[in-house]
């Protein structure tokens, strides 16, 4: 616990707030990953703690470090950067490998190859309204 | 010359500004970074790949404050529909978009902005066709064919056009 | 209420909401009707690493964590897509 008392008080609450904000928004994203039905839905889950799940946690870190060293620190940007080129490049690629396996697996409720009109939307998939 | 040494001066300038947030300010570090700069735009030379033009700083700025914004409202929207299990189960399904935006590098962007907004996600893009294929959890909350283009596709064409 | 309290307590709390975040990941990857619902689980676990390993060094008060996760950042990101790209041409076609 190096240098914690040090902190003023409203950056000590401003961090743990950031903190506990980032780990809430992951925590329920993952419960996404539990409680979604099927593999199309559940791809939306983790985005919640990629997005500001990852930014708060790192906002608070970046502010944490700032105040104990009393100069600029900024490092996090670049895993906040990461995060935000890779996730939805991953996500891509996974959603588009399922839509390939549902397709060769002959599975109905996905989208033949762009059978349908342009502009149309597809039904539910998961077969209730 | 200006050309020759720094082709891509944007990549030039953030992998300079990596380095440096990586190892810390100081003259030996910046010198370093600069020649690591300089290389790395060389070898992006070398691969030719097309140099996107940026046309209008203005609708990146419109972007840049737009996207944060609809990330944090869908973040809300979907903890919201997570939370509320079997009660609050919306449907949902595929959607098709027509897309008039050709460039490489405005599709690459736009496909970022979709995954990353936790309601939809970019499932598949027929090149042929230009046609979109997304999965959105919420079908029925909104226009979503209308909003992709007119908030997200419409900047977009003006960036890269 | 002094600094250091606050900031205990939050990051405790924040780490073990992290933990059970890691925890329903693993439970995924078991389970996981698919291996793309595997792959999805190791995703969302390797980010709930990360941020973990974040809370940890403010909580130690070392930078050192900071390269740690970037590391895992980056090897998440690259694993996923190989096992991504793997279930596209390895599994299906036989």
């Amino acid at each position: 616990m190096t240098g914690m008392a040090d902190l003023p008080i409203w950056a000590a609450l401003l961090v743990a707030f950031l903190v506990l904000l980032g780990a809430v928004l992951t925590l329920i994203g993952v419960l996404g990953l539990l409680r979604l039905r099927s593999f199309y839905e559940r791809v939306h889950a983790p985005t919640l703690g990629t997005t500001f799940g990852a930014g708060s946690i790192l906002a608070a870190s970046m502010i944490f470090f700032s105040m104990l060293e009393t100069r600029l620190v900024l490092h996090e940007i670049l895993i906040a950067v990461f995060i935000t080129i890779t996730t939805p490049v991953t996500l891509m690629l996974l959603a588009r490998a399922a839509l390939y396996r549902d397709r060769a697996e002959g599975a109905e409720f996905v989208p033949l190859h762009q059978e349908a009109d342009p502009g149309s939307a597809g039904g539910d998939h998961s077969g209730r309204k | 010359m200006m050309r020759s040494v720094l082709p891509y001066p944007l990549l030039a300038l953030s992998l300079l500004a990596m380095w440096i947030l990586l190892n810390g300010v100081s003259a030996g570090q910046l010198l370093l970074g600069c020649v690591v700069a300089v290389a790395a735009s060389a070898v992006m030379a070398q691969l030719q790949s097309p140099k996107p033009r940026l046309r209008s700083w203005r609708a990146i700025v419109r972007l840049a404050l737009v996207v944060p914004v609809d990330i944090f409202r869908s973040n809300v929207a979907v903890s919201r529909q997570i939370l509320a299990g079997t009660g609050g189960r919306k449907v949902s399904g595929f959607v098709t978009i027509p897309l008039a935006l050709r460039d490489r590098t405005g599709l690459a962007i736009l496909a970022c902005i979709i995954t990353s907004t936790p309601g939809t996600a970019w499932v598949e893009y027929d090149s042929k066709r230009s046609t979109l294929l997304l999965h959105v959890l919420d079908l029925e909350s909104e226009d979503w064919v209308k909003l992709i283009k007119t908030r997200y596709e419409q900047p977009l064409g003006e960036i890269f056009g | 209420m002094s600094a250091a309290i606050i900031l205990v307590w939050s990051l405790t709390i924040a780490q073990i909401l992290l933990g059970v975040a890691m925890a329903i990941a693993v439970f995924r990857m078991i389970v996981g009707p698919r291996a793309q619902d595997r792959v999805l689980a190791l995703d969302a676990f390797y980010v709930a690493g990360m941020l973990m390993l974040v809370v940890l060094g403010i909580r130690t008060g070392s930078t050192l964590y900071f390269e740690v996760a970037v590391i895992i950042a980056l090897l998440g990101c690259v694993s996923t897509i190989a096992l991504a790209k793997f279930l596209m041409r390895g599994e299906v076609i036989e």
